[in-house]
């Protein structure tokens, strides 16, 4: 298990540095690099310095070692707009949208299974294809348009609940969480639905899916011909049997969440990651994109770390073949 | 005389699949006592394992029992409340199924399903279904049980694992074992150990046993009695010794004339010409008949009981009985 697990380790460094690499060549290799580190309506005086503080007329293999000494110290630039650390600046933003994220995807993943290995277990009574269509709608209607249904049946029509933004946060750990007020989760309720539609509809459909297939092994019929009972063998067998493909789809589906979740964010204006990045990309605050590059990468890479782990752990047989 | 433990009557077990109804099992009937073991015997395809699943009340849909009656101890098992046959499964019917690396699963220890199969049936504490597995589990010939619990299923060789599979099922001390050509997917050398194995354990315990096989050679050594089955339906049926040792069903003498033990070595085996046919598009009348060496027209109905010494074969022109063959 250990040896497994300095494997990946190496691997995943390994990820890191060629996607540092790219975002290298692409930035400052490519494009001018002069305009990522120094606001465009700088002074000359003012480039001419940077150009020579970033050692930009140093020979390209020396500018890359800069950059990654650079990076390995979290040091990826000054934001243009809020005049900030990028790393910080994206690292503030953070918690609402890990919030955001954890809600709709823990509240997919845990709803949806269920539902989907109901659905597979009796695929053709009325209830499953109920399930089925509600998991079509998450699939095929676009989030954006979800986003604004949502607003307009429980903000405007009906009243409930709050048509956007964060609710008020409670510190712990110096940072704050909105999840841990009652109006915290008013605002966050609607966001949270609007991302976990599309997540709950791939659970529904891969628990059905790995469900159907399961209850025709010999596994199953094995267990049946001891005795046991039906809810017994979708507890114990079934569910350990399908947990593989779902904590990848968790995985992955967290991390694309976390670094992506821009257009439900925009709609309820979310003070999150997303928001931010629609925000610098209008205004061209390019060394928040830069930043942001790198760290969604840094975060692929250590969520593809997690899930290899937990397939470790799911999986005995892997465990030994890793090993 | 005492009902015996297992009595099918005229059983039917069919699929409603897209292509047509696929008679499965198509009016068999045999009787199992206690602590006997019968062979039931054919080719792949010829309703065996349906055989055996109807037995457990394991056929699924677009399969069902369509009619015919399983009697067990003294119970009627078609049309048994599904909880009911859920209690007696695994408690008073067990199976063992062809493939253990298929029927195990893969992701639990041998003890959690073991403890899963002990609790379907009984309230039974950490400890005590521990030593239940541990003692059945030596039972079978497994050595250093307690080791054994904590490991999966790929951990062990496959001999190991169907033994495994085998101490599930004796787990309740069952009075009926259908083992499902439990030896078919192991090397020779173990397969016969597990035959040795099965049999001593059956023995011991007073377990009656249906043994699911295509090989005769393997109820020759273990079954009181044979049944040999052909396209879902019975064709000869009796005392092992009597109808293997001179059968009258012609299907029942081809299967015979093609096991490596009964040629001298060196000699290419005789092989029934032709293969098992559709269910779905039999001729009428004897299904063996596009096969048969002794068909003739009057094969086209359905073929009479012939009984002698205590076996039956169905066939227009059956092979001559034990004396007259001799002679
Ligand atoms: N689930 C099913 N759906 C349709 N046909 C089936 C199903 N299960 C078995 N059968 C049919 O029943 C016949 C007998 O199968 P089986 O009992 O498995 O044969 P055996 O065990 O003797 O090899 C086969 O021809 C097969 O096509
Ligand atoms: S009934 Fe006719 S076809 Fe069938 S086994 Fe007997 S001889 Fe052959
Ligand atoms: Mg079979």
């Amino acid at each position: 298990m250990l040896g497994f697990i300095i494997q990946r380790l190496l691997q995943a460094g390994l990820v890191m540095l060629v996607m540092s690499a790219l975002v290298f060549v692409g930035v400052f290799a490519i494009g001018n690099p002069i305009d990522v580190i120094i606001s465009p309506d700088a002074t000359q005086d003012i480039r001419a310095r940077a150009i020579a503080a970033y050692g930009l007329d140093r020979p390209i293999w020396e500018q890359y070692a800069g950059f990654l000494g650079r990076l390995l110290q979290g040091d990826l630039g000054r934001s243009f707009v809020f005049n900030m650390n990028v790393t910080d600046l994206i690292f503030s933003r953070l918690p609402a949208t890990l919030e955001l994220t954890l809600v709709a995807v823990l509240g997919a993943t845990f709803i949806g299974v269920p539902l989907g290995i109901y659905a597979g277990y009796r695929p053709d009574s009325p209830v499953s294809k109920g399930i089925m269509a509600v998991s079509v709608l998450g699939f095929s209607v676009p989030t954006f348009w979800i986003g604004l249904l949502l607003i307009l049946t429980f903000a405007v029509w009906l009243g409930w609940l709050p048509a956007g933004s964060r609710g008020p946060t409670v510190e712990v750990f110096g940072v704050g969480w909105s999840f841990l007020t009652p109006e915290g989760w008013k605002h966050l309720l609607l966001p949270a639905l609007n991302l976990s539609l599309f997540k709950f509809a791939m659970m529904v459909r891969l628990s059905r899916a790995g469900t159907r297939e399961i209850m025709l092994t010999d596994t199953v019929r094995f267990a049946r011909a001891a005795g046991l009972s039906e809810w017994t063998i979708l507890r114990h067998h079934v569910l350990k049997l399908i947990s593989i493909p779902i904590v990848t789809v968790f995985g992955l589906e967290f991390g694309s969440t976390l670094a992506f979740a821009v257009v439900t964010e925009t709609i309820f204006s979310w003070p999150g990651v997303g928001k931010l990045i629609i925000d610098s990309i209008n205004s061209l605050d390019r060394p928040v994109m830069v930043a942001y590059l790198i760290l969604v990468a840094a975060l692929f890479v250590t969520i593809n770390l997690l899930v290899d782990l937990t397939y470790a752990l799911l999986d005995p047989r892997l465990r030994r073949k890793g090993a | 005389m005492t009902e015996p433990l297992l009595q099918v009557r005229d059983l039917h077990t069919h699929f409603f699949t897209r292509a047509g109804e696929v008679k499965a099992v198509n009016g068999v009937s045999f009787s199992v006592d206690r602590g006997r073991v019968l062979g039931l015997v054919g080719e792949s395809g010829s309703g065996k394992s349906v055989t055996g699943y109807s037995i457990l009340g394991l056929i699924d849909p677009p399969g069902r029992i369509v009619s015919g009656s399983i009697r067990f101890e003294g119970r009627e098992l078609v049309g048994l409340d599904p909880d009911e046959l859920r209690a007696l499964r695994g408690r008073r019917i067990a199976m063992v199924f062809q493939d253990a690396t298929a029927t195990l699963n893969p992701v639990l220890t041998v003890g959690r399903q073991m403890t899963l199969a002990i609790r379907a049936h009984e309230r039974a504490s950490d400890r005590a279904a521990r030593d239940l597995a541990l003692d059945v589990l030596k039972k079978v010939g497994i050595p250093d049980p307690a080791s054994r619990l904590n490991t999966y299923p790929h951990e062990l060789s496959g001999g190991m694992r169907q033994r495994v599979a085998i101490a599930v099922a004796l787990l309740h001390r069952p009075a009926l074992i259908v083992a499902d050509e439990p030896t078919t997917a192991l090397d020779v050398s173990v397969q016969a150990q597990i035959i040795f194995e099965m049999r001593d354990l059956v023995r011991s315990l007073g377990t009656a046993m249906i043994w699911i096989t295509h090989d005769l050679a393997t109820v020759s050594s273990l079954a009181d009695d044979v049944l040999v089955m052909y396209a879902g339906r019975m064709v000869e049926a009796g005392p092992t010794r009597v109808t293997l040792r001179a059968p009258r069903h012609p299907y029942t003498a081809g299967l015979l004339a093609s096991v490596p033990s009964r040629n001298p070595k060196g000699v290419d085996l005789p092989q029934i010409p032709g293969s098992t046919p559709s269910l779905l598009r039999l001729p009428p009348g004897c299904p063996f008949q596009p096969r048969c060496p002794r068909a003739t027209p009057v094969c086209r109905e359905d073929p009479p009981r012939v009984v002698d010494s205590g076996r039956e074969a169905l066939c227009h022109h059956p092979l001559p009985p034990a004396s007259q063959a001799a002679a």
